[in-house]
């Protein structure tokens, strides 16, 4: 699992240095501080803009473009759910309505102890066994409520 | 004995890798001489976790396997579906570029070339970059992913451009719901997808590669990693690609979760580390692509039948086909569906077949209500349009399009308002924000159409007047077709939009 310390800025810095040899290197430093840290830490913006020549806002401005690139800790867990037409034709928008509700949450929401973050996806390719969902990075075909609870301990 | 068992990861999201394990576990007690391999797998979704087990006479089909079940299917006591070529669903397919999936171990390039891999390789670098185009054009191979753009037309455009660098650029976004040919063929026969850009970098010129990859599939992500490294290893890859005196490298990139980053031009955007927002054309990234460079943007798709229409010859791929459908099109059925999975067939199947005989209608066995094709921007279909044949122009004609070739069903449950509207929500989220009819349109579509669902007639007008505008005034796909899945829904299933009026008066 990834660790949402306070992050040290020669970490980071290394983090970011590892990337420099690659063409168009910016996305694969978001997703390597992603995968340390669990986010991508404000503080890291102004290390990247020096290294790449970019302003902070520019930094700032493609980081919030993506839909993966968090800026805060997620819960625990992170419990992905499809919303997309061919796991909704199975089903799958009562199916999240019950895991929010049981999670008292709304989507992108944590719940209140830190164990579980819900957060939308748009097909994962597993269209002709949805519902689908994926927990911490692993994938549920034909989940229901129940299930994708248990699996988050919840 | 050999047995074989998918580690796709719609197998996996089944339970392929407890049905592996308790498999394992299970010959070492009985002592039992037994070789697990894991393969891709053989797109019968419905019946994963499939087992295929060898006894000496040829592969035995047995799915889907649960734990439970393995005593049972060691001891040859658990009833099967017989060898696994003879199940009518891969008896009926004509696999081209599926070939491999699901018959060999993803990672195992000799397994690889003892099926008929690197023979296409092998061909290109015997011909001039001229012919190895040429050879593509007369193919007739289309882009498979959703524009249908002639292969070899684009890339003759990259071969004609001077420059100092050029690119081959694989479009591995698979973002259309009901699509996972891509998934499929990336983990279950990498080596196919490596060995098409090659191919490609060969004949226009290009000695780098990259691959586009959604983040929102990690397992492909680490079996196309763990393929590039094999391939370079063995010369596949590199500065002296099969020892003939030509490189070719290519690295893997992972998305990270923006639906419009699968247009082209927003994914080279994507790579250069920039917003993903869509480039206006021209310049065509063909003249002007990654890095401003001559660059082929093609499908993973496109890319992975290349191999095959050089082991067999350009005549051999384009005798397959439908008018100007040439070859062959993997099938995505999705959704409701009883057999479920990716059928590879010559394009020209009427759609109601794929639908009723292939796929065995709805998994909840009520009627099939409607049909989504191409993604979120298909059209959807009522019954009445079932005869289409599955071609570019014969869905064009009945105001559809294949897309990326899925099919996502629905059972007459289905909400088409609802539908309607989740097409409207899911352009407004994904949207790049460059053109205001896409941008805050479908925000208003959104609103429009609740206004119906709350008993508005008079909205119908309206929102058939945003349609026209969205068609009108965006630069790309995402804004101008979201218009199909929402006016189809409209046109083709009146009764759920006026129903909720009359309730509501
Ligand atoms: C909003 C949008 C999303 C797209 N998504 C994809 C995608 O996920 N994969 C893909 O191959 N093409 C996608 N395309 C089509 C590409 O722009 C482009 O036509 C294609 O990559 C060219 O390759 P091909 O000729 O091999 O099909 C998308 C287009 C639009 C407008
Ligand atoms: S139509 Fe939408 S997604 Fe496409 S370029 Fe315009 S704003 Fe961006
Ligand atoms: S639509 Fe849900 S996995 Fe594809």
């Amino acid at each position: 699992m990834t660790r949402a310390t306070h992050p040290e800025t020669a970490e980071m810095q290394a983090i970011i240095d590892r990337h420099l040899g690659m063409e168009g290197p910016l996305l694969p430093m978001f997703h390597a501080l992603q995968a340390e840290y669990g986010y991508v830490p404000a503080a890291a913006l102004p290390l990247l803009a020096d290294t790449l020549n970019l302003t902070v806002a520019e930094v700032h401005g493609v980081k919030s473009f993506y839909h993966d690139f968090r800026d805060h800790p997620a819960g625990r867990h992170i419990l992905k759910i499809c919303r997309a037409e061919a796991c909704q034709a199975m089903g799958a928008n009562d199916m999240s309505a019950r895991v929010l509700e049981r999670l008292g949450i709304d989507w992108h929401g944590t719940t209140p102890d830190g164990d579980v973050t819900v957060e939308p996806v748009y097909c994962l390719g597993l269209c002709a066994c949805g519902p689908a969902a994926m927990v911490d990075g692993r994938v549920v075909g034909r989940a229901n409520s129940d299930r994708l609870l248990a699996e988050v301990g919840a | 004995m050999k047995i074989y068992i998918s580690m796709d990861s719609a197998a996996k999201a089944l339970g392929a890798d407890q049905v592996a394990a308790g498999m394992a576990a299970e010959i070492a007690a009985r002592g039992l001489h037994a070789e697990i391999i894991r393969t891709g797998s053989r797109g019968m979704i419905w019946l994963e976790p499939l087992v295929e087990i060898d006894r000496g006479q040829g592969r035995e089909a047995f799915g889907p396997v649960s734990p439970a079940d393995v005593a049972a299917l060691l001891a040859g006591t658990m009833a099967g579906h017989g060898p696994t070529e003879t199940i009518p669903f891969l008896a009926k397919q004509t696999r081209l570029t599926f070939a491999r999936c699901g018959v060999t171990d993803p990672l195992s390039l000799d397994d690889y070339t003892a099926h008929g891999g690197l023979l296409g390789l092998r061909r290109a670098l015997g011909l001039s970059r001229a012919e190895i185009v040429a050879e593509v054009t007369a193919s007739g191979l289309r882009g498979r992913g959703g524009a249908g753009f002639p292969t070899g037309i684009k890339w003759n455009t990259v071969l004609g451009a001077q420059a100092d660098q050029k690119y081959i650029v694989c479009n591995a976004d698979e973002g259309d719901s009901g699509t996972f040919a891509d998934r499929m063929i990336m983990e279950g026969d990498p080596f196919c997808l490596i060995e098409g850009m090659v191919i490609a970098g060969l004949g226009v010129g290009a000695t780098k590669g990259y691959v586009y990859l959604r983040s929102e599939y990690p397992d492909a992500i680490a079996v196309m990693n763990a393929a590039v490294d094999i391939a370079r290893e063995a010369g596949v890859l590199g500065a002296d690609v099969l020892g003939a005196g030509q490189a070719f490298d290519m690295e893997i990139r992972v998305g990270a979760g923006a639906y419009v980053c699968g247009e082209e031009t927003s994914l080279l955007n994507s790579l250069e580390g920039k917003r993903g927002v869509v480039r206006a054309k021209p310049p065509l990234p063909a003249l002007e692509g990654f890095m401003g460079k001559p660059t082929v943007v093609n499908n993973v798709i496109s890319l992975a039948t290349v191999p095959v229409v050089f082991e067999k010859g350009a005549a051999h791929y384009a005798a397959f086909g439908l008018g100007r459908s040439k070859g062959t099109i993997p099938i995505q059925i999705a959704g409701n569906v009883a057999h479920g999975g990716l059928f590879e067939t010559a394009f020209g199947m009427p759609l109601g077949v794929l639908i009723d005989e292939i796929a065995g209608g709805t998994a909840t066995g009520r009627p099939v209500k409607a049909v989504q094709i191409g993604g979120p921007l298909g059209a959807y279909f009522p019954r009445s349009k079932f005869d289409t044949p599955f071609g570019y122009e014969e869905f064009d004609g009945q105001g559809g399009l294949i897309g990326h070739a899925g099919i996502v069903v629905f059972d007459d449950t289905a909400d088409m308002l609802g539908m309607a509207r989740f097409a409207m929500e899911f352009c407004a989220i994904e949207s790049c924000g460059k053109c205001t009819p896409c941008r805050i349109g479908a925000v208003r579509g959104v609103e429009t159409i609740d206004r119906i669902a709350q008993g508005d007639g008079a909205a119908v007008a309206v929102l058939t007047d945003l349609c026209e505008t969205m068609k009108d005034g965006s630069l790309c796909a995402l804004g101008g077709f979201t218009p199909f899945p929402v006016m189809s829904a409209l046109t083709h299933f009146p009764d759920d939009f006026a129903t909720r009026k009359e309730a509501a008066e």
